[in-house]
């Protein structure tokens, strides 16, 4: 398990990311590692040459940003869980990170690097999605901003073109009093989800005025669920509840695996949608 | 092409030369014969290879030695000395939280992240923490109790040295 040869640097700063991605010269990025090496190990890729931007500082840290949060994209799920700003406004990021992997993977993976390898099964990018994030992204040609639910495009593929680094993720304000919740049925080896289910919701008075679900692990990319819109203007009722939870999958092309045939995939998003809005009703003030 | 690399380990600055694949946990064996960080598997799922960086528990099979370079690394040869155990071997020892031994090393370091952060954490949480380590032998149980025993003995510790 020794990777193929490549060479490394350290970059001191982002203008040397972006000219080294600018070259379009093979150079691949690390950041945590933690799903790169993994691959190197198994010689799934054998890149050039590695450029390690986990020494710069602009990519790190969580801050405020216009009542909502803006997440560097170097940022490690540990850090993302000590955050105070992240726990109060945003205390769906610190459940999913408890999911992700195990204290040592959490220690070393960052959201940028689990954002832009976008692997099929991964906990944040369903998260992201909910949450209505923005992704922001720079190359030398300039800057560019991608709603969550549009970078995430395949297995592995994302909107990120070549020469584009991840710097950061902004989290808009979630509506007043929202609740979320998520549930991953998660294979017990790896930790990876089988079926997970993102959700928050924000009532007024008893009638549901904000909704947003989304799924991981039963196709080859994170989906935002349509069915549960059907939620707003209703009190969520039991029926309503199993209704949408029931048609969460429509229109989702599920694939099976050794881990779980399509068919229990679709029965589990059922059960993980439902416990996910359930959770994030009872939640939400 | 094999490179100069400054490693801090266990407090001391040691130069190897090697190729920027090279992976920490080959480099802490092979190249420092520090061969109490063991390796378990191909898939950075055992958590036998755990080191502390920048005092945070990581899998060294998954880390680069390059990756490494400038950040203090300890390895359970830095713990503590056969006539002076750390209070976590210690504890192993008196509440027979090893069989075999061969997870010991990384069950310790990612213990000692976890006490750091969290000095009296209660069964659920070790039984959390310890998710990216795994024991062929113990069930885990006498684990967990040598992990609780251990905090105990840190927390005394401290106590006392702050009363005095
Ligand atoms: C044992 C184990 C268990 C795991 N369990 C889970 C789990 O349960 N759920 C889950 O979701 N994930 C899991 N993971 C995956 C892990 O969460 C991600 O792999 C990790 O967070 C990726 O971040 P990184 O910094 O390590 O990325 P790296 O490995 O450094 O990089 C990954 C990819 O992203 C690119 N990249 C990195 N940063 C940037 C950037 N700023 N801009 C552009 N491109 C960039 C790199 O070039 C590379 O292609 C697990 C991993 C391991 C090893
Ligand atoms: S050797 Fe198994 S996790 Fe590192
Ligand atoms: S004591 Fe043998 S593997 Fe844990």
């Amino acid at each position: 398990m020794i990777p193929a040869s490549f060479e490394y640097a350290r970059a001191g700063s982002l203008r040397e990311v972006l000219n080294a991605l600018a070259a379009k010269d093979g150079t691949k990025l690390v950041a945590g590692g933690h799903s790169l090496i993994p691959m190197l190990k198994f010689r799934l890729a054998q890149p050039a040459r590695l450029l390690d931007i986990a020494h710069i500082a602009e990519l790190r840290g969580v801050s405020e940003y216009r009542r909502g949060a803006r997440i560097g994209a170097g940022t490690t799920y540990r850090e993302l869980m000590e955050s105070d700003i992240l726990r109060e406004r945003f205390p769906l990021i610190g459940e999913v990170c408890r999911t992700i992997g195990d204290l040592q993977v959490r220690n070393r993976g960052t959201i940028g690097g689990a954002v832009a390898h976008a692997d099929p099964a991964s906990d944040m990018p369903a998260v992201l999605i909910v949450l209505d994030a923005l992704i922001n992204v720079r190359s030398k040609r300039g800057k560019r901003a991608i709603e969550a639910r549009d970078f995430f495009q395949g297995a592995f593929t994302t909107a990120l073109v070549e020469d584009e680094l991840l710097t950061d993720i902004i989290l808009p304000p979630s509506p007043r009093g929202a609740g979320s919740a998520y549930v991953s049925f998660a294979q017990a080896a790896s930790g990876y989800a089988i079926v997970a289910a993102a959700a928050i919701v924000a009532r007024t008075r008893k009638t549901v005025s904000h909704v947003e679900v989304a799924l991981t692990g039963l196709g080859d990319v994170a989906h935002r669920v349509e069915s549960t819109r059907q939620l707003v203007g209703t009190k969520a009722e039991p029926e309503v509840l199993d209704k949408v939870a029931a048609e969460a999958a429509a229109g989702i092309e599920i694939q099976g695996d050794i881990h779980a045939p399509a068919e229990y995939r679709r029965h589990l998003t059922a059960v993980a949608v439902r416990r996910a809005l359930d959770a994030a009703l009872a939640r939400a003030r | 092409m094999q490179r100069s690399v400054t490693l801090s380990v266990n407090g001391a600055e040691r130069s190897v030369r090697v190729e920027p694949r090279a992976l920490l946990v080959h480099v802490l064996r092979d190249e420092l014969n520090l061969t109490g960080t063991h390796i378990g598997c191909d898939t950075s799922q055992c958590g036998a290879c755990t080191v502390l960086i920048d005092g945070r528990a990581v899998k060294s099979c998954t880390v680069l030695a390059v990756q490494a370079e400038g950040s203090p690394i300890t390895t359970i040869e830095g713990m503590g000395r056969a006539d002076a155990l750390h209070p976590l071997q210690q504890s192993f020892w008196e509440k027979h939280g090893l069989q075999c031994g061969f997870c010991t090393p990384g069950m310790i370091m990612t213990a000692a992240d976890l006490l750091q952060r969290n000095p009296d954490p209660s069964d659920d949480e070790i039984r959390h923490a310890l998710e990216g380590n795994l024991c062929r032998c113990t069930g885990y149980v006498n684990i967990v109790a040598a992990i609780k025993d251990a905090a105990a003995t840190v927390r005394a510790g401290r106590s006392a040295g702050a009363a005095a």
